[in-house]
């Protein structure tokens, strides 16, 4: 967006009505890789640690460089780009849990990403994964005791057997992927965050989740969706984010940027 | 630098800033409040523990005899510090292996407590990284929940304990009951060191490294295996205040507060008043200054 002229005009009638719900003002991410450029031995390290340089072997990856946008209430918005141009990166700053080194990231409650893969044990049974899952995520209790059956019924993981008493770590690639998306999708989100998640399980399951998905998106404000399916992005998105480099390319409506997205990736 | 902008978009008239105040939205990603830190922390209390108490579960789930490795694991590495300190180097000073088996046992299950909470504690942001870069909880959960899961195995070990010191004749009494104060307050000071640590590991990872050298000095240091006192009063070279100063330091002040309450001698007879105020104000010391220290980075846990 241009920066447009200061004025302190009394605001356009349209900006009254619609409700920002995210605020990106001028973000950058810098992760921190360590081991990443591996060169010298060990006194030089020693060296570098007396002198307190900063470490050769730390480097630094730009990954999201001064991004600018607004999201409003009621929005889909989808975030294409290749691989590596940020868009994960993006999506963990909003939801507050990577620090931005500068500019700021303003939002209305909390955004929550649909993932709860990392709280999840493979040891345990899925049973008590569904349990650990929601209280990770924030879920109460009572909560969970009360969608659990929900969880069960909708991952389909007990359609063949009583599997859900079972380690999953005897779970096939699918059945784990389908419970983890069950169980992330059982909260409701006032900013909810998608990050590839439609391409889980086989063909029945995939049709479930875009459903669900779709009353996730009635719920909450605003929904933010990774993709590189161009058709689940066109099907949900009424807006589009094209992120390159970890720069906004551009910003428009679904149908103008997936245009231009397809003619530049030549598909 | 977006060559179109969205159609029905007004064009900018506020800076962003301003905007977001207006509507109220809060800054993401930002430190709470202590106070309210701890009430999020509270909030999340069914969270720590099932976490907690999963990982112990998750522990042994794969080996053969199963949760039996919880007892197992403590009395294994009791008889091998036996049979070193107790049989070979006789270092037990003077004791009979009557009361040098309890002691000795209450020592390394005292110790391994704290040392392990340290362990995880260290590695408990640096290795949970995918959790905290994906979901939203009081970062301070991690390091509480490991400590957690570490008192859970040391009640375990207790109960390995109680037989042993039974074992060898030294029969419960009232004051078998102080354990539990003394433990609730071993919990606090881990916890706050494992944050302490969870801080430094998350910022440094070569601290995992280092720290398994570090607590073994401290072990020797803090008369886990032989009796601290009368090994320093055999000892010319060692001026005594060297036994008081060791026997301040918490690891000691945890173990001799388990012994007194167990073993029955006159060595250990009484309540020792002056360890019980080590054992406080450690607690609270390193259990609040911990928690702080934690907290000032709050903001900082997702970058690795």
């Amino acid at each position: 967006m241009a920066v447009a002229e200061q004025t302190t005009s009394p605001l356009p009638a349209d900006e009254l009505e619609r409700v920002p719900t995210v605020i990106a003002d001028d973000v950058h991410i810098v992760y921190r890789v360590y081991g990443g450029r591996s060169k010298g031995n060990a006194t030089a390290a020693l060296r570098r640690i007396i002198r307190r340089e900063s470490s050769a072997r730390v480097r630094e990856v730009h990954a999201v460089r001064g991004v600018t946008f607004t999201a409003y209430r009621g929005e889909a918005i989808g975030l294409i780009g290749s691989n590596g141009s940020g868009k994960s990166t993006l999506l963990r700053a909003i939801a507050g849990l990577l620090p931005t080194e500068r500019g700021k990231v303003y939002t209305d409650g909390q955004p929550s990403l649909l993932g709860v893969n990392a709280a999840l044990m493979n040891d345990l049974t899925g049973e008590r994964n569904v349990v650990l899952g929601g209280l990770a995520m924030g879920m109460s209790r009572e909560q969970i005791k009360e969608r659990y059956q929900g969880i069960v019924d909708f991952s389909g993981i007990n359609d063949k057997g009583d599997f859900i008493s079972l380690p999953m770590r005897t779970y096939s690639s699918g059945m784990a992927a389908r419970l983890r998306f069950s169980i992330a999708a059982a909260k409701d989100h006032d900013v909810l965050m998608i990050d590839e998640a439609l391409a889980t399980g086989d063909k029945k399951f995939q049709r479930r989740s875009e459903a669900r998905i779709r009353e996730l998106r009635k719920e909450a404000g605003t929904v933010f969706l990774v993709s590189h399916n161009n058709k689940s992005i066109r099907s949900t998105c009424d807006r589009v984010l094209w992120l390159e480099k970890g720069e906004l390319v551009m910003d428009g409506p679904t149908e103008e940027v997936m245009k231009a997205y397809e003619e530049e990736t030549g598909k | 630098m977006s060559e179109t902008t969205r159609a029905s978009a007004p064009p900018r008239a506020v800076p962003l800033a301003e905007l977001a105040a207006r509507h109220g939205l809060s800054v993401s990603g930002a430190r709470p409040s202590l106070p309210a830190y701890v009430r999020q922390l509270w909030a999340r209390r069914h969270f720590i523990t099932a976490f907690s108490r999963a990982k112990l579960a998750a522990q042994y789930s794969q080996a053969k005899l199963g949760q039996l490795w919880q007892v197992a694991t403590p009395l294994l590495n009791a008889l091998v510090y036996f049979l070193i300190f107790g049989v070979i180097l006789e270092a037990r000073g003077g004791m009979s292996t009557g009361d040098y088996i309890p002691f000795l046992v209450a020592g390394v299950f005292v110790f391994t407590f704290t040392q392990s909470s340290v362990m995880s504690g260290v590695k408990s942001i640096s290795g949970n990284l995918g959790m905290v870069r994906a979901l939203h909880f009081p970062r301070a959960s991690l390091p509480i929940a490991f400590s957690l899961q570490q008192l859970q195995q040391l009640l375990y070990s207790m109960i390995v304990l109680a037989a042993i010191t039974i074992g060898f004749g030294h029969y419960p009494t009232w004051t078998w009951l102080l354990i539990f104060p003394a433990l609730l307050l071993q919990f606090v000071f881990n916890a706050g060191l494992a944050m302490i640590f969870a801080r430094l590991g998350s910022h440094t990872p070569d601290m995992a490294q280092l720290m398994p050298f570090v607590l073994r000095t401290w072990m020797y240091a803090s008369g886990v295996l032989f009796p601290l006192r009368a090994m320093i009063e055999d000892n010319d070279t060692v001026p005594l205040w060297a036994a008081d100063v060791l026997e301040a330091n918490p690891a000691a002040v945890y173990m001799d507060l388990i012994r007194y309450a167990m073993i029955d001698t006159p060595q250990y007879s009484g309540v020792p008043g002056l360890t019980w105020a080590y054992a406080l104000g450690w607690a609270l010391v390193i259990g609040i200054g911990g928690f702080v220290y934690f907290w000032k980075a709050e903001e900082r846990y997702g970058r690795g």
